[in-house]
């Protein structure tokens, strides 16, 4: 599976080279600033890219804004967006085009190196990270605004993780359950909150995202992430 | 004695210079002001009014000179500066107009050259006068008394022959000796004159040298106080959090070939530490300059804290720019502060922020309106909006608050500055 990596700090991107290699994964191209990510995610043409949001030259979300007009020009293509702190704001507009293949992590993430291959193979196969911080922040306004449609602790436990993009398995394997529960308490999940029901993970996770990011008083999530 | 004589004569010659170039110089721009400020009704006035204005500054900046260099006489310019980065073509010939037509100096300036070419070319002719006049006594002494034949008066003496000529002379040595003395002064009150109707209102300046000290005092309070808040928070968290981890990762590395097992315990917990120690580094970061401001502007830094605020927020942002990372701080925590309160204290549920820039008064606007209970007050020594108020005043911004009992409570800001037209990271 071939990368582009993009991330500033030299020991950060060293480490996520060998990190990455060591997982197999092949890089395709290491660069620290966004002109050369723009280059590379053209040239080489990554199965999936890995991109810190803030890049030289302009240290401002150079390398989210790089990373959302090469998925305008090639729709789908695998983005997972790293930083040091996550923001709502942010996650809608890698979101906002519903075609999936998006990850979106704290730095933090990488410490546990596991969970990190893990979340760039979910997002190289068209699914979604999103981190637990970005979905417990939407939980706790999504249940200010209104009790969450009677969802059980455990049903609640199952969204939560459906949120951050994990299949069935990866979910039944967490909360120490079968496959087959899972699977009930996603039904049960959909059916509560009125989504319709779809057997693909990906479009399954979309729905939930969207559910939740709806929010205050059935305004549309459009126009928040519509900036300027 | 000598000095005295070099400094009078010195003085007449250079009132003499000063007589022709104010009667010439302020006579030309004044007639070129009028007829340019007139033009502008027609539109042509605009191409050549800031050329214009541009030259009387710069006549006006020649006096202040000589004025110091002459004189010893200070006149302070107090003119508005000009636009960091102004725009190009016919837009920004307009703009300089306006900006030159709004500043008060301006307007010192053209009220100058009337004064200058009437009482300020007498007061320069004067020494000019005791210095030439006294020549001419001696020069009539000398012949030229001659060349009259009666009807010339030298001052109040009539020339009719010789005697009167040295009369004449008698008069100019005592004119001479009077310019001796009044010589310098006389020039001193060409530049006095200039000083008065040029510089700016005094108690204007009193007033704002006051308003700076008092809010230099706040901004270097508030800073202190951050500092100490930072270096607390970073000695109680991150570094107590490292120390425990290199605590944890030394018995680690006693433990591993003994007891793998409880080895691993403290690994886990040593990266839990790190973790925690990122957590904390982070919301500190936050407290300090929040990411967002930095890599977006105030426009999404607040619509990114409104998404983590406990009530819902409304954002309308209209800014064509991004201004002076500090000026974008103070607004940024200025509607924080405000949000914070209104979410703590009015019992609000909803909160509209509206934030633009208002290019012409070159003021950025704050408001923050809740539909809560009311009742908020700026005065309260300690509460949360004379922070803010104080945090503003450093950039000489203004609060204004309106709540009455029973709501609903909008907090307005201003703070002066201009857009940089950088564009902003937009998507």
């Amino acid at each position: 599976m071939r990368v582009v990596l993009a991330e500033d700090l030299f020991l950060l991107r060293d480490g996520l080279v060998r990190m990455l290699e060591a997982y197999d994964f092949e890089i395709a191209a290491a660069v620290e600033s966004g002109p050369e990510l723009t280059r590379a995610l053209a040239e080489q043409k990554p199965d999936v890219a890995v991109v810190d949001v803030r890049l030289p030259p302009s240290f401002s979300d150079e390398g989210l804004q790089c990373a959302l007009a090469a998925r305008r020009a090639s729709p789908g293509l695998p983005v997972l967006v790293l930083s040091q702190h996550v923001e709502q704001l942010y996650a809608r507009e890698l979101l906002a085009d519903g075609t999936g293949g998006v990850g979106y992590l704290l730095k933090d993430r990488v410490f546990d190196a596991e969970q990190f291959v893990d979340a760039v193979r979910r997002v190289a196969a068209g699914g979604t990270a999103m981190d637990p911080q970005v979905i417990s922040q939407l939980l706790s306004r999504r249940s200010r605004d209104e009790p969450m449609g009677g969802l059980t602790p455990r049903e609640r436990d199952v969204m939560e993780l459906m949120a951050q993009g994990r299949s069935n398995a990866a979910i039944a394997d967490r909360l120490v359950v079968t496959e087959r529960a899972v699977a009930k308490h996603t039904s049960n999940i959909f059916a509560k909150l009125g989504l319709p029901p779809s057997d693909d993970d990906n479009r399954r996770v979309m729905a939930v995202l969207a559910y939740l990011d709806r929010g205050e008083h059935g305004q549309s999530p459009g126009k928040h992430s519509r900036i300027r | 004695m000598r000095t005295r004589v070099r400094e009078a004569l010195l003085a007449g010659v250079r009132g003499l210079a000063l007589t022709v170039v104010s009667l010439a110089g302020s006579v030309t721009l004044f007639v070129m002001s009028v007829v340019s400020v007139v033009l502008i009704v027609l539109g042509v006035g605009v191409f050549t009014t800031p050329a214009v204005l541009t030259a009387v500054r710069a006549f006006a900046n020649w006096r202040r000179v000589v004025a110091y260099e002459w004189a010893g006489v200070r006149v302070p310019a107090g003119y508005r500066p000009a636009p960091a980065d102004p725009r190009e073509g016919v837009t920004g010939l307009v703009e300089r107009c306006v900006l030159l037509l709004k500043d008060p100096a301006t307007w010192r300036d053209l009220l100058w050259l009337p004064v200058d070419m009437t009482a300020g070319a007498v007061t320069a002719l004067l020494p000019a006068a005791l210095v030439f006049y006294p020549l001419e006594g001696l020069v009539i002494a000398a012949g030229l008394w001659r060349a009259f034949s009666g009807g010339y008066w030298y001052g109040f003496v009539p020339i009719e022959g010789q005697a009167s000529g040295l009369a004449a002379a008698a008069l100019g040595a005592v004119i001479f000796a009077a310019a001796l003395y009044v010589n310098p002064l006389l020039l001193r009150l060409h530049f006095r004159l200039a000083g008065a109707v040029l510089a700016p209102p005094k108690d204007v300046l009193a007033r704002r040298v006051e308003r700076l000290t008092e809010t230099r005092h706040d901004a270097v309070d508030t800073s202190a106080a951050e500092l100490r808040r930072i270096e607390r928070d970073l000695h109680d968290g991150a570094q107590a959090r490292l120390v425990a981890m290199g605590m944890n990762l030394g018995t680690v590395e006693a433990l591993i070939e003994k007891d793998p097992a409880q080895a691993r315990k403290l690994l886990a917990a040593a990266r839990a530490s790190s973790a925690e120690a990122l957590a904390e580094l982070r919301d500190l970061v936050r407290g300090i300059h929040p990411p967002v401001l930095a890599e977006r502007g105030p426009a999404d830094a607040i619509r990114a804290l409104a998404l983590r605020m406990p009530l819902t927020v409304d954002v309308q942002a209209d800014l064509p720019g991004r201004a002076e990372a500090p000026v974008e701080a103070a607004a940024y925590f200025a509607v924080s502060e405000v949000l914070t309160n209104a979410a703590k204290h009015s019992g609000a549920d909803r909160v509209w922020v509206d934030l633009h820039h208002d290019a012409a008064a070159g003021m950025l606007r704050m408001s923050v309106t809740d539909n809560g209970r009311g009742g908020a007050v700026t005065g309260r020594e300690g509460g949360g909006l004379a922070g803010v108020e104080r945090r503003l005043g450093t950039f000489d911004g203004i609060l204004a608050v309106s709540s009455p009992a029973g709501g609903p409570t909008m907090v307005t800001m201003e703070i002066p500055c201009v857009l940089s037209s950088q564009k902003t990271s937009s998507s």
